[in-house]
């Protein structure tokens, strides 16, 4: 039915039979056809593509033989209590000594808090697990989470304590391992959020003292790293107290965290305020509200939802920086770790602990992370609409 | 090679000029979603094409296959002699010979209306930075937009970024201009300025094609108006029997729908 | 606009009001609330710095920056500048900043390279190779830079003695004691060809421009890989020759339990830069993809159909778009890439960090040691985004 000028001057039956639709052939839309387009497109595609599958191949065949083939998973252990390592050492790194992580999995998880008294800091990481599924939940964001957080952490602080209801009494000293990088990342999280909020709108007061105590704050916290802070808060802070006035060291750590994560925070805060439009503040001024009625009622929950995206990555961010306090002698869950393998029996099978912790890290910061990016698509979804 | 094809080249000898573009039984897929079927088209020389149709008809998927901004999967596409194929010196060629004026300007936002224009002329004809700005102030007065030489996209109306994207197409001096609904995303007060430009360059004797609704802008020029819906030619023939006499349902309703929008 | 053509009752200047000492009174409201905030802010740093104050006193710890010229005995193993334990505290500290300086420059440097390349393999058309680059980034984001650390360098740790050191080329030894790398015995020689090197690169760039610019005279366009070439590599070359062209190994060997000559990457430094490098290089290639993904499919639609070829579409109109997005992320990365240079201390690299934790335990002056240390990155932080700042502002230009 092609066609020229000259023939479609002339008065012709125009209409066509419909062409039927037809399945693509498969030279188009089979295996075959997406392998073409995607991985050997070009010499130089496949190149690529062959030196890669080499290369992966060759290390998921040397990661099976090591992780799994030749790894030993436990090894006996004498009267004296001192595990007989003779077997992993005489494998020379050629296979993973997992019998380092059986061993001392409950090390790592609950440091030095009593071993009969495990299930208090195990029920803690299952509660705080909870505690970010529920509020990752959409249905549940609503004001009453605060309180559910409230509760929640009070809960956590009775059972790692202790002294009532029948559980001993355990010293903040002996708390360790996973429930200690949850501790601070969460009680973290949760108190420099609302120092974060004053702070962000304080940026954005047309108050000149404020706005510059604000910038001033952000500005130095962001200008420097966590680690001077938490050497401030380790060597510096006793300084800082009145005699006699004593705080103990995860706490001081704790504050330094705070200090340090509302600095982030407040900028992404800031980032809301900034996206919302102005016709909203105007819509709020036009109604007649204080500025806190504003800020409260109109801004703040629509700003916040903005940005929870970018609050979930500083959290993520925050949960893996808690790691820093090993450098001043915290019982975190990389501390103890690290503190696994100084033991002569165990020394030298820091890879395997390494690897263990690891992926302790990862399953948590990646879980979160695909949850930001799943929620970033879903809210920009709803925007965009 | 199809008889369809041998008759079109055949019809095509016997009006001297040669084609265009020619097409012949394009198909196209989006994953198992069959956008063009069996697409046949032959465009003269001189020859002013409108391309219209219900949304999703595959009206821009075809005129984006003809510089190959598409890749079509069955079927043959020539345009000026050379036919589209994986070979990129032939794609290089085309390309230097087909000007495309699209939907949303695509203008380039970190250069000067005067770059925009200027940037191919330099780059792929070669021409010195001089003679490319005089011949895009050239275009620019045809455009009716020298003012605003100096200017960035950013600043000038829809209409006027309109104008800019058919001048900067115009400097590679092209056979062949295709648009790509040009008018879609423009206020309605601006439509005719671009509408009006596009008259003119028809006038010159420019070979065109042009998806658009836009009725008035089809009958004032167009040799042909072809009708595509679900992927498909449905009807094509001169605008009187398009619009007055259509002879098929699909191309009724939408008349019936394009004339109650208006 | 000249005044005569507009309505003078227009030009009349707003009524000065006077403020009232009123709660109803917004500025009136507004000084209160700076006064008290302020107060309260200022309250708490007296009350600290009169805590500290005391508590020096009562301890007899000395305050003061007096400590740096005294003899900081402590020992350090790896110094740009001449030093010896005997050397003054300031020059300790010195040492640990330049330390500091040689592993975030380096690192922002082969990060940024590192990154850019995985960035681009991440909008590979290969599937194969975009998705190894999906999963590098996503592996290496959601585990501790400092956990990273600890395993780079146990891995270093792990290696052989030097006597058993891994030899994967003639020259270069790999073992627990860091990397040896031959390298020339340096002479006048070489400095005069580093020179002619850096001459050539600066001619060779004046050179494109000038043939750039020619070639918008007449559009024809030049070869400049021969001049390019002839001026990066074979003036340096001639110069070398012309003075003898003096060629004496500096190949590491083992003496008794450790290396001697060559080029020295000790086990910390390097296992802090693999770790920076790897850790960062994750995060800038998904700025880089982002920043490209960020121009419009249209900008490269209309380009190509303008005719241009692939390579130019990218430098002509995708990167300099894609750059202003780049840039300020990219900028915090560098800054993290300083800041996190910090965890030094935990592998024992001496930085300033941990030089200014010795010296802060050997004497006592806890508040001294901290604040160089904030000082000192704040002084970084600073000239990062100064430098992105002007650069950030040096792309931007050309938009309006």
């Amino acid at each position: 039915m092609a066609e020229t000028l000259a023939e479609s001057a002339a008065p012709r039956p125009a209409a066509v039979g419909p062409a039927e639709a037809r399945r693509p052939p498969m030279s188009v839309v089979g295996p075959v056809a997406w392998a073409r387009a995607s991985l050997f497109s070009s010499w130089w595609s496949t190149a690529i593509t062959l030196a890669l599958a080499y290369l992966l191949v060759r290390w998921a065949m040397g990661l099976v033989d090591w992780a799994f083939i030749n790894a030993i998973w436990s090894v006996p252990v004498n009267d004296q209590g001192i595990a007989q390592t003779q077997a992993c050492r005489a494998l020379e790194g050629r296979g993973a000594c997992w019998a380092v992580i059986t061993e001392k999995y409950r090390f790592i998880l609950f440091g030095t808090y009593p071993y009969d008294q495990h299930w208090r800091p195990l029920l803690c990481i299952l509660l705080f697990i909870g505690l970010y599924i529920v509020s990752a939940m959409r249905r549940f964001w609503r004001k009453e989470l605060a309180l559910v957080w409230v509760a929640t952490l009070v809960l956590i602080g009775v059972l790692m304590w202790g002294g009532i209801l029948g559980m001993p009494y355990v010293p903040q000293e002996r708390w360790g391992g996973l429930a200690i990088t949850l501790i601070l990342a969460t009680f973290g999280i949760a108190f420099a959020f609302p120092l974060a909020v004053l702070v962000a709108l304080g940026r954005r007061s047309r108050m000149p003292a404020i706005k510059t105590l604000c910038i001033v704050y952000v500005e130095l916290i962001r200008g420097v790293p966590l680690i001077s802070l938490l050497f401030m808060a380790s060597v510096m802070f006793p300084l800082f107290l009145p005699e006699g006035m004593n705080i103990d060291k995860l706490l001081r750590a704790q504050v330094a965290i705070i200090l340090f994560a509302a600095a982030y925070l407040a900028e992404v805060i800031r980032g809301g305020l900034q996206a919302l439009s102005r016709g909203q503040y105007e819509a709020a001024d036009a109604l007649g509200l204080s500025y806190w009625q504003k800020t409260g009622f109109i801004i703040l929950p629509q700003a916040l939802r903005l940005v929870i995206p970018p609050l979930v990555n500083t959290f993520i961010g925050l949960f893996k920086d808690t790691s820093l306090v090993l450098i001043i002698g915290i019982f975190d869950l990389l501390t103890a770790g690290k503190t696994a393998v100084v033991e002569p029996a165990w020394q030298g099978f820091g890879v395997e602990v390494y690897v263990f912790v690891g992926l302790i890290y990862f399953i948590f910061c990646f879980a979160m992370s695909r949850y930001s990016q799943g929620l970033e698509v879903e809210l920009n979804r709803h925007r965009v609409r | 090679m199809s008889t369809t094809l041998d008759s079109a080249v055949a019809s095509a000898a016997r009006t001297d000029a040669p084609p265009a573009i020619l097409m012949d039984k394009v198909n196209k897929w989006y994953g198992a979603m069959h956008v063009l079927r069996d697409v046949s088209l032959s465009v003269a020389e001189g020859e002013r094409v409108v391309v219209c149709g219900p949304s999703g008809s595959g009206k821009s998927t075809m005129i984006r296959c003809i510089n190959r901004l598409e890749q079509h999967q069955e079927g043959r596409i020539i345009v000026d002699g050379m036919e589209l194929t994986d070979d990129l010196r032939n794609l290089d060629a085309i390309r230097r010979e087909v000007g495309m004026v699209f939907q949303s300007f695509n203008l380039f936002p970190h250069l000067t209306v005067l770059e925009n224009c200027t940037l191919a002329p330099i780059w792929v004809r070669r021409m010195p930075k001089k003679d490319a700005e005089e011949l895009a102030m050239e275009y620019l007065t045809r455009v009716k937009i020298p003012e605003q030489a100096r200017k960035f996209p950013g600043q000038l109306s829809g209409g006027q970024q309109q104008r800019v994207a058919i001048a900067r197409a115009l400097c590679m001096k092209p056979k062949i201009m295709l648009f790509d609904e040009p008018t879609s995303a423009l206020d309605p007060e601006m439509i005719k300025e671009v509408l009006d430009t596009m008259v003119m360059l028809a006038d010159t004797g420019m070979t065109m094609i042009c998806v658009t609704h836009e009725m008035g802008f089809a009958r004032q020029v167009a040799d042909r108006v072809v009708f595509m819906d679900r992927g498909e030619i449905v009807e094509s023939g001169t605008p009187d029997q398009v619009f007055n006499d259509p002879k098929t349902d699909r191309l009724k309703t939408f008349l019936s729908q394009i004339l109650r929008g208006h | 606009m000249s005044d005569s053509a507009v309505d003078p009752r227009l030009l009349r200047p707003p009524p000065k009001r006077g403020m009232r000492l009123s709660w109803a009174d917004e500025r009136f409201r507004a000084i209160i609330w700076q006064v008290l905030i302020v107060g309260v802010v200022v309250g708490i740093v007296w009350w600290l710095v009169r805590n500290t104050q005391h508590n020096l006193e009562v301890r007899r710890i000395a305050t003061g920056f007096g400590f740096l010229n005294r003899e900081a005995g402590l020992p350090i193993g790896e110094h740009l500048i001449e030093y010896t334990p005997a050397s003054t505290y300031a020059r300790a500290l010195l040492v640990g900043v330049l330390n500091t300086l040689k592993v975030a420059v380096i690192g922002i440097v082969l990060a940024t390279i590192l990154g850019t390349l995985i960035g681009i393999a991440r909008l590979s058309k290969n599937w194969l190779l975009s998705r190894i680059a999906g999963a590098y980034i996503e592996a290496v984001r959601d585990v501790p830079l400092l956990l990273q650390l600890l395993f780079w360098y146990t891995i270093m740790q792990m290696l052989p003695a030097p006597r058993q050191s891994l030899n994967p080329v003639t020259g270069v030894f790999l073992s627990n004691r860091g990397l040896r790398l031959p390298w020339i015995q340096w002479q006048d020689a070489h400095s005069f060809a580093l020179l002619g090197f850096v001459i050539g690169v600066i001619g060779a760039i004046l050179y494109v421009r000038s043939a750039r610019a020619k070639r918008m005279q007449d559009g024809q366009p030049r070869k400049v890989w021969p001049a390019v070439l002839g001026l990066v590599v074979v003036l340096p070359l001639v110069i070398w020759a012309g003075l003898g062209a003096p060629w004496q190994g500096d190949i590491p060997a083992l003496r008794g339990f450790n290396f001697q000559g060559g080029f020295s990457v000790s086990p910390e430094y390097f296992a802090l830069l693999a770790g920076l490098v790897t850790y960062t290089a994750a995060f800038i290639a998904e700025i880089v993809r982002a920043g490209i993904q960020a121009v419009p499919a249209g900008q490269w639609e209309a380009a190509e159909a303008l005719g241009l070829s692939r390579s130019r579409v990218m430098r002509l109109i995708v990167l300099p778009q894609a750059l202003r997005v780049i840039v300020p992320p990219m900028t915090s990365q560098y800054l993290n890439l300083a800041k996190n240079s910090s965890l030094a201390v935990a592998i024992g690299y001496q930085d300033i960090v941990s030089i200014a934790n010795t010296t802060l335990n050997q004497t006592g002056q806890a508040i001294e040691g901290i604040a160089i240390i904030m000082a000192v990155y704040l002084c970084i932080s600073l000239s990062i985004s100064l430098f992105m700042n002007w650069y950030n502002a040096r792309i931007a230009l050309v938009e309006r």
